[in-house]
């Protein structure tokens, strides 16, 4: 039970095999068992998560069960949701009960589904390795001495160790991919505008975007399905006509041209992660798709690009965190200007307050175009390099991460050498594009994940992509040890 | 460009963050590390080259001037650090 897909899931629940209930029950038991050491969740509230799941039993006996009804998701813990204590991972929101939800928790809500838990996450979703979340770091739980990645780490933990059948996740640059890579999960990124932000907590808003992260592409076509859709409470949400992502799962890839970027196999890439991402696109081109060599040539430049930006951003969105409203405030001041620099300084982190201060200095008077509207131009080069590759092939292949999960501190004293872990994902943000990673095998038994970037509303082609892949390999089934 | 720890101290005043002399140190040397990082765009002409601030070419929607919202105050004050009377509690601004 604790490996099947959403469907079989679903079935199960259909069939009166399991009752959500006795399901959410078995998943809060294996939390109860595993998250002492993992982490995975900052909170959990059975009571709440069994109410649901009673209700969700009431819809399934009445015969007007959904797809995701009665299946226990965890939630990202960027996303409010009415009553839960949701803190994105900060001291700041330590104790914010969120008074109304995220757009995407409402939609999970109105498909029946229950909410199992709040998952750990880089404080801010300001992190690739989790270790910045306030709630402790996260154990990756194919390595429990190394990183799960992050920003969604926690989701990603969860997931691979079966403490949940699926999560969310948000990716700003890499958030989703790189974390499914490093946990053997498939993840996506939607195109930008496609799932509404209302009611996720903001880090940089023109790059931020949810998405789903499960054990196959299938799940996450079921997911998307009730995530995606335009919100008018997001003044970015894309007014679009309603897709169903499962339609093209079972389409033939023959013909399909891959787009092979020279750029994401040079210098910097672990030669054991090159290998399984070569070996992933060998066995696609027995699925009889082609492959072409592309060049995405300011691939280098998208992470100072993103370090200008999303700091920038950032800095304003977290102006908001004031001990006024909501919140953290110092216990000690004397005036009001003491009382928003005490709290502050209390209430973020380390990461944190580098990228407001990164932030802060790009955006000050007379600095603004040379960093910050220079940022912007190339920002521009960036994405117009992804729509001349899109000339050439239908999807871009290349590895999520440079490497595999690396140990717990390795880089935490060093930004920039923890900055270059999203190397290959920052860009796919930057122009605003679909991004998915799906495991893809293992190096020296850590997984390993391929990255398929889609032109702008192409998931439902990626992830016919992906399964056509799950359906002639077994990565994605694979479970770590240790976690029975 | 490189930075002082004066800089570091305006910069963290400016976002309302209180550093102390030895944070102001060790925040010194990483975020020098960034603003190294960063440098890497100036070895890119941009001249004529368009901003782009949005992914997605698309005008700003209006709605109709119409109350949408209702009233919950005390349901958004019951999460505030101090409130009286229906108002937010913060230090004394005007003497």
């Amino acid at each position: 039970m604790i490996n099947a897909s959403l469907k079989d899931l679903a079935t199960a629940l259909g069939a009166r095999q399991i009752s959500s209930v006795e399901l959410t029950q078995l998943l809060l038991d294996r939390i109860a068992r595993h998250n002492p050491e993992i982490n995975a969740y900052i909170t959990l509230d059975a009571e709440k998560s069994l109410a649901q799941a009673a209700a969700a039993d009431v819809l399934i006996a009445q015969g007007k069960a959904g797809p995701l009804t009665g299946i226990p998701f965890a939630q990202k813990d960027i996303f409010c949701a009415k009553g839960w204590r949701t803190t994105c991972g900060s001291k700041m929101l330590e104790n914010f009960v969120a008074p109304y939800d995220a757009h995407i928790i409402s939609q999970f809500d109105a498909a029946g589904a229950v909410n199992l838990g709040k998952t750990n996450m880089d404080e801010f979703a300001m992190g690739s390795s989790n270790e910045t979340s306030y709630f402790g770091k996260v154990q990756n739980p194919w390595d429990r001495a190394r990183v799960p990645g992050g920003s969604s780490g926690g989701s990603a933990a969860a997931v691979a160790a079966r403490l949940a059948p699926a999560a969310t996740g948000t990716d700003t640059g890499g958030s989703i991919r790189q974390p499914a890579s490093l946990c053997g999960l498939s993840g996506l990124k939607p195109t930008y505008g496609v799932c509404s932000r209302y009611g996720m907590i903001a880090f940089a808003s023109s790059l931020d975007q949810a998405g789903p992260m499960a054990k196959s592409a299938e799940d996450l076509a079921l997911m998307m399905n009730v995530m995606a859709g335009f919100d008018s409470r997001d003044s970015t949400s894309l007014q679009r006509e309603k897709e169903d992502y499962t339609r093209n799962l079972n389409k033939p890839l023959a013909g399909l041209r891959i787009g092979l970027p020279k750029e994401y196999f040079a210098e910097g890439l672990d030669a054991g992660v090159a290998q399984v991402v070569l070996d992933a696109i060998a066995q696609y081109r027995k699925l009889g798709t082609e492959t072409v060599e592309i060049s995405l040539p300011n691939t280098q430049l998208s992470i100072p690009v993103y370090y200008v930006l999303a700091p920038a951003e950032a800095s304003s969105n977290l102006s908001r965190y004031d001990g006024v409203r909501y919140g953290h405030r110092a216990a000690e001041y004397t005036d009001l200007m003491g009382m928003y620099c005490k709290t502050r300084a209390e209430g973020f982190g380390a990461e944190v307050k580098r990228r407001i201060m990164v932030g802060t200095y790009v955006l000050s008077a007379g600095y603004y175009d040379a960093y910050y509207l220079k940022a912007q131009q190339l920002r521009r080069l960036i994405a117009q390099d992804f729509e001349q590759a899109f000339k050439q092939c239908d999807v871009i292949m290349g590895p999520a991460a440079p490497g595999t999960a690396f140990k717990t501190g390795e880089k935490t004293d060093d930004p920039v050498a923890m900055y270059l872990e999203d190397l290959y994902t920052i860009a796919v943000n930057l122009a605003g594009l679909p991004g998915m990673s799906v495991p893809a095998g293992f190096s020296n038994g850590l997984p390993v994940g391929l990255q398929i970037i889609g032109n702008y509303f192409s998931e439902a082609r990626m992830l016919n992509v992906g399964h056509a892949y799950q359906q002639v390999t077994d990565w994605h089934t694979q479970m770590p040890k240790g976690i029975e | 460009m490189s930075l002082s720890t004066e800089d570091v101290k305006r910069i963290a005043h400016l976002a309302r963050i209180e550093v102390t002399e030895d944070e102001a140190q060790a925040t010194l040397q990483k975020l020098s590390g960034i603003l190294g990082l960063i440098e890497q765009m100036q070895a890119v002409d941009t001249a004529g080259i368009e901003p782009m601030s949005h992914s997605q070419d698309v005008t700003q929607r209006l709605r109709d001037d119409v109350v949408t919202e209702t009233n919950q105050r005390e349901l958004f004050q019951s999460i505030a650090p101090a409130v009286e009377n229906g108002l937010y509690l913060v230090p004394k601004v005007i003497e």
